[in-house]
């Protein structure tokens, strides 16, 4: 007799597997524990991880913190948004509300900042354009992750995450200077 | 009158409240598949940046009325209509209660029909996600847990069915094995609508001002819906797979044990997938997100990949059963393809599979998903899962339940026949466009990439535009299938020509091939050796496939960390 999907099953149904079924099952197991094993690996030797540091905050504190970091390393303006220029190393602070990224980033190449991000209002969603690193930017939660522009060059940042009519509008805007010129910038202001 | 007919085709008795409450869901479905479509329709045009059809507002209201229609109304009529099939129907039974089930069905339009109301009045510009604190009317939040709500009741009527049955003996031995299945995706829906309880009871309060609601928390939980009821999908999924592969080609089942046990992994761990959503978020650490997001050390996805080889084989053996046994292909070329179906479940195992499955596990992957998140590699993905997946699985039933449950004959089948070319076709053009678009970065629910009004200026490269074009002509196409398939079903329902008992032969023209040969009555009962029962005949065709797609999967995911590895040091 066999077995079909729509009939009951009539008497005892435990019984050994086709052989091509116990070998297909025995791939697809390895293959789960490969793609179990590659997480936390990554975490050992990969670049990239979301985790970071994270706590719980008010956004007027945010907002506040982001406040001071712009005063401390402001360097210019434009589009009615500051331009800020933290040393290598430094904690960077960036804002998400409706419906613009504040303030401008200047970074240097080869240079690691520890990221500091947060909304005001609603989600917003933080896109890296053209490198597509995405992250999810809450209020209420400081997400910090330590950055490393590997490359110099004009950076977009892009709202994904739906945050209402302005949604399109909301470009921020990363600028990385080369790890000459950024060291050049530092020496002269010592 | 008898409470009962006989289904002369497959010689079930079937409970005239079964009949008309799978018809009553049946009919909300395709009501929400059309709104839902039209929906569609007008979002693509929009984001065709070439015809730009939509203004902002109305994009976004149209956008969310096209996930609430389409994921939570026609998925969830429809998964009820199946639950009443796999239960009543397949058991010989009863439905218990009819009135509390008409009440369920009852609740279930009227939170329907407020949600729409809400949406199309502008009092609910949220999306599907409706992410705290973005707000919309206390209404909107309340037609959704009247809908919730329904459902529960509709869900429980089915298990209070599989008591009467068993009590009344309507059966011997254990249930079928679609109907296990259908429970597995029971019980999921209940773990799926406690957790759109546990969310939307609050939110509405928080919509009136009675509480706060935790914007993280709200994610959190709000996943444990809107990813739980994507698995509800699976489970209903995969149980009408092994449905229409009996139905259409006589395909058996190779082992019980081994298919039942990987539904009840699906029962344990594939609610763990709502962690998918947060792996880029600040709430949660990385021990939470491996943990979750790999449903168990990936016990979940072994489970599909065991389905994703016995449904195939049991196809294989069914047909080589039955005399179509040369060599390695000969049963998928002398396969019905001409009956929808089979077409339709066909394109629903590979699109699923290949597309949906792979790119689901990639874009799951914790540190993978920095290069996922929220961009058009998303909606590429999850329409690969349920629409070329669920829905077009979905629409292959239909075609057997429109002449087995509404006693109809389909109109315009040879229109039926090509529909589920063009849906799967155009639908899988459409989700690799997206899949596509998405690597480059470009956002998903968003009104305009070209940034118009914007401080800074995002170009693009001129690939995104041609993709995206592309992307544009097989949503057409796949919205022209959908629109084929409403024209067919309703037309054949409420229109159609009766199908008479006994003369199935007479309408070769007008109904599946499947209810005309009954290829599972064409299997030969012969009985295997109780020494060596897995010695049931070689699958090769099968083991070719499953070793394509299996090289599809690693490479695809390891190409993915290498794409990883040159974006920023982040961490």
């Amino acid at each position: 007799m066999y077995d079909n999907g729509i009939e009951p099953a009539l008497g005892v149904w435990w019984k050994p597997a086709h052989r091509a079924e116990k070998v297909w099952i025995a791939i697809a197991f390895a293959w789960c524990m490969v793609l179990f094993a590659m997480m936390p690996l990554w975490h050992l030797k990969g670049g990239q991880n979301p985790t970071g540091i994270r706590h719980r905050v008010e956004p007027a504190d945010f907002e506040a913190r982001t406040n001071e970091f712009i005063e401390e390393y402001r360097v210019g303006e434009e589009a009615g948004l500051p331009i800020v220029e933290p040393p290598p190393g430094a904690e960077v602070y960036l804002v998400g509300k409706m419906w613009q990224w504040t303030p401008i980033l200047r970074l240097q190449e080869g240079a690691t900042y520890r990221l500091h991000m947060s909304s005001l209002d609603v989600n917003h969603g933080f896109n890296l354009y053209p490198f597509n690193i995405n992250f999810q930017v809450i209020p209420g939660y400081d997400y910090a992750l330590d950055v490393t522009p590997t490359e110099a060059g004009e950076f977009r940042i892009i709202c994904n995450e739906f945050c209402g009519i302005g949604h399109h509008v909301m470009v921020g805007r990363v600028e990385v200077v080369p790890a000459t010129e950024g060291a050049a910038r530092a020496g002269g202001a010592e | 009158m008898n409470a009962f007919r006989t289904c002369p085709t497959t010689g079930l008795s079937i409970h005239r409240d079964a009949d008309k409450l799978i018809k009553a869901h049946a009919v909300a479905a395709t009501v929400s598949l059309l709104i839902g479509g039209i929906a569609a329709f007008l979002v693509l045009l929009t984001r065709w940046q070439a015809i730009h059809l939509l203004d902002a507002v109305w994009f976004y209201r149209i956008l969310t009325v096209h996930g609430m229609s389409m994921l939570i109304f026609f998925i969830i009529f429809f998964e009820m209509a199946v639950l009443l099939f796999a239960g009543p129907i397949l058991l010989n039974s009863r439905v218990p209660a009819p009135k509390v089930a008409w009440g369920g069905f009852g609740l279930m339009v009227a939170g329907a029909v407020l949600v729409e109301w809400t949406m199309w009045t502008g009092k609910a510009d949220v999306l599907f996600t409706s992410y705290v604190p973005l707000k919309a009317t206390p209404n909107f939040y309340l037609g959704v847990i009247l809908f919730a709500v329904g459902a529960l009741v509709t869900v429980g009527i089915f298990f209070a069915s599989l008591v009467v049955a068993k009590r009344e003996k309507t059966y011997e031995g254990s249930v079928p094995l679609v109907t296990f299945g259908a429970i597995t995706a029971g019980i999921i829906a209940v773990i799926t609508l406690l957790h759109g309880a546990a969310i939307y009871i609050p939110t509405w309060l928080w919509s009136m001002g009675m509480m706060n609601v935790d914007p993280q928390i709200y994610r959190l939980v709000w996943w444990g819906l809107g990813h739980s009821s994507q698995q509800i999908n699976v489970a209903a999924m995969v149980s009408i797979w092994y449905l229409l592969a009996t139905l259409t080609v006589g395909g058996v089942v190779l082992n019980q044990k081994i298919s039942r046990t990987a539904f009840v992994l699906y029962i344990l761990f594939i609610s763990m997938a709502s962690a998918h959503h947060l792996l880029v978020d600040p709430g949660m650490g990385a021990a939470w997100k491996v943990w979750n997001t790999s449903y168990f050390m990936y016990m979940a996805v072994l489970a599909s990949m065991i389905h994703g080889f016995t449904v195939p084989a049991g196809i294989e053996l069914g047909m080589r059963l039955r005399g179509y046994s040369q060599g390695v292909f000969g049963w998928l070329r002398k396969a019905p393809w001409g009956d929808p179906g089979f077409s339709s479940m066909i394109f629903s195992i590979v699109v699923f599979g290949f597309v949906g499955g792979i790119t689901g596990v990639t874009f799951g992957t914790e540190q993978i998903n920095i290069i996922a998140h929220n961009s058009l590699r998303i909606p590429g993905h999850f329409h690969a899962t349920v629409v070329s997946g669920t829905a077009m699985a979905f629409m292959g039933l239909t075609y057997y339940v429109i002449p087995l449950i509404f006693r109809k004959r389909i109109a315009f089948f040879k229109l039926a026949r090509i529909q589920p070319y063009l849906f799967a076709i155009g639908m899988l053009i459409f989700s690799l466009s997206m899949t596509f678009a998405g690597s480059f970065g470009v956002p998903r629910r968003h009104w305009d990439i070209s940034f118009s009004g914007a401080p800074f200026d995002v170009q693009y490269s001129p690939a995104v535009d041609i993709v995206m074009a592309v992307m544009a002509i097989g949503g057409l196409m796949g919205i022209l299938g959908g629109a084929i398939y409403i024209l067919v079903t309703v037309w054949s329902v409420f229109f159609g020509k009766p199908l008479p008992a006994g003369e199935e032969e007479k309408y070769a023209d007008s109904i599946p091939q499947g209810l005309i040969t009954k290829p599972w009555t064409q299997i030969p009962d012969t009985d295997r050796d109780p020494e060596t029962p897995w010695k049931i005949g070689p699958v090769p065709g099968t083991a070719v496939l499953v070793a394509v797609f299996f090289l599809a999967f690693v490479t695809y995911y390891f190409a993915n960390w290498a794409l990883l590895s040159f974006v920023w040091k982040v961490g």
